[in-house]
């Protein structure tokens, strides 16, 4: 009996406790405003950057151009995804949404890898470029998962740890997308290994930090 | 007993619309239909948590967990969709909490009853209740024979408790004349009990 008046008392602090509140936007359009806030650097990279560039070595490299348009999106689906867990009543299955780009981003890289061997006069990444393009995903990954957290933290995921890893994933992803404006190489091995570092560590950074800042409890 | 657990579980139409709507009036600031929502909600969630597997005296625990995290998250709930599958996965989150709470309580925790009954209580060592009365009748002689002002503040700020402001509106001193006298007595106090013991 004690604790069904706990109950009651504790409702009307709640009750006590009422603002109004606003009502969340759909999950599909917020993650349409963070990438808009990705696409706006985008846009400032094509006028710095070279596109032109980027666009010839698409053309002669289609493993280049399937890379770009799987990283592109995993970090579409990995938003989605990770504002659909930010939600109470969505199913942790969400988290395998950006699984198939993730897929087709890695796989046409190891392609990239492949050719890369078997053709000759390939201009193939040095270590100390494969590090800035490290330095490249993360330090762009840091200022979009700022804006993916603050924006996350308006819902409420039960399970935190894991919305803010697919929250870390998306900023990678984009991170990894937008490098393409300034990365004049062909992929290869060791290319992709730090890439896959980048992607990796981000990720788990984001869900450490992510997931504190996002547990309300 | 289980049918009205199953009952409670349930779709119903009528329910479901009722509930929606009292929750939708709460995001809007309607008290007394967020009040009247929380209490009707209260057997769905003690009913989710006992198939969660919930022991009963922890029920109350989950429904009071889910109860703060409905309210903390109100602003997430979509009128569009259905309130209680909304309620029944933050009662089922919470429930899991606080089972794995519960067991980590269980492994850290071990259920001893003799074990307040057969602790001995050191004040009743006669030996050792004479030392500390000795110990503490020559801690009051040593801050006696202190200065004025640093026995000042041991009284002020150590013994009776006040803090830098009460104690330097008492005595009439700066609150930085108060911290250098009571640092001086410590380290006077110190010097002499260290020189006895």
């Amino acid at each position: 009996m004690a604790n069904s008046d706990a109950n009651i008392r504790l409702i009307e602090t709640l009750g006590s406790d009422l603002r109004p509140v606003r009502r969340l936007a759909a999950p599909g359009w917020r993650a349409l405003l963070w990438l808009a806030v990705v696409a706006a650097v985008a846009v400032a990279m094509v006028f710095y950057g070279d596109a032109g560039e980027m666009i010839r070595r698409f053309a002669m490299a289609p493993d280049l151009s399937l890379s770009f348009v799987g990283s592109a999106l995993t970090a579409i689906a990995a938003a989605i995804a990770a504002f659909e867990l930010g939600l109470p009543d969505r199913k942790p299955i969400w988290a395998l949404l950006p699984l198939p780009p993730a897929v087709l981003w890695f796989g046409a890289s190891g392609i990239g890898c492949f050719r890369s061997w078997l053709v000759p006069h390939t201009t193939l990444v040095s270590v100390g470029d494969a590090m800035d393009c490290w330095t490249f995903i993360v330090g762009m990954s840091l200022p979009l998962s700022a804006v993916l957290i603050v924006m996350l933290r308006r819902g409420y995921a039960l399970q935190p740890v894991l919305t803010a890893a697919i929250g870390g994933l998306a900023c990678a992803a984009a991170a990894a997308t937008l490098l393409n404006f300034v990365h004049p190489f062909d992929a290869s091995a060791i290319d992709l290994l730090f890439h896959s570092l980048a992607v990796g560590m981000v990720a788990f950074v984001i869900a450490m930090i992510g997931g504190r800042i996002l547990r309300k409890r | 007993m289980a049918m009205s657990r199953i009952d409670e579980l349930a779709p119903t139409h009528e329910r479901d619309r009722r509930w929606g709507l009292w929750m939708a009036a709460a995001q809007s600031g309607d008290r007394a239909a967020y009040e009247t929502l929380l209490r009707e909600c209260i057997p769905f969630i003690k009913t989710v948590a006992r198939k969660q597997g919930v022991q009963p005296d922890s029920i109350d625990d989950v429904v009071q967990e889910t109860l703060l995290t409905v309210h903390q998250a109100r602003q997430t709930y979509d009128p569009s969709r259905s309130f209680p599958a909304w309620l029944r996965t933050i009662a089922q989150r919470r429930a899991i909490d606080g089972l794995r709470s519960h067991g980590r309580k269980g492994a850290r925790e071990v259920h001893e009853p003799d074990a307040y009954e057969n602790y001995t209580d050191p004040s009743g060592n006669p030996e050792l209740h004479a030392n500390r009365v000795d110990e503490s009748g020559e801690l009051g002689r040593a801050v006696a024979t202190l200065p004025s002002g640093q026995r000042e503040a041991v009284e002020q700020l150590a013994l009776s408790e006040r803090s830098l402001d009460e104690a330097a509106q008492a005595t009439g001193r700066t609150t930085g004349a108060l911290k250098v006298n009571l640092h001086r007595a410590l380290r006077n106090l110190r010097a002499r009990m260290g020189a006895r013991n």
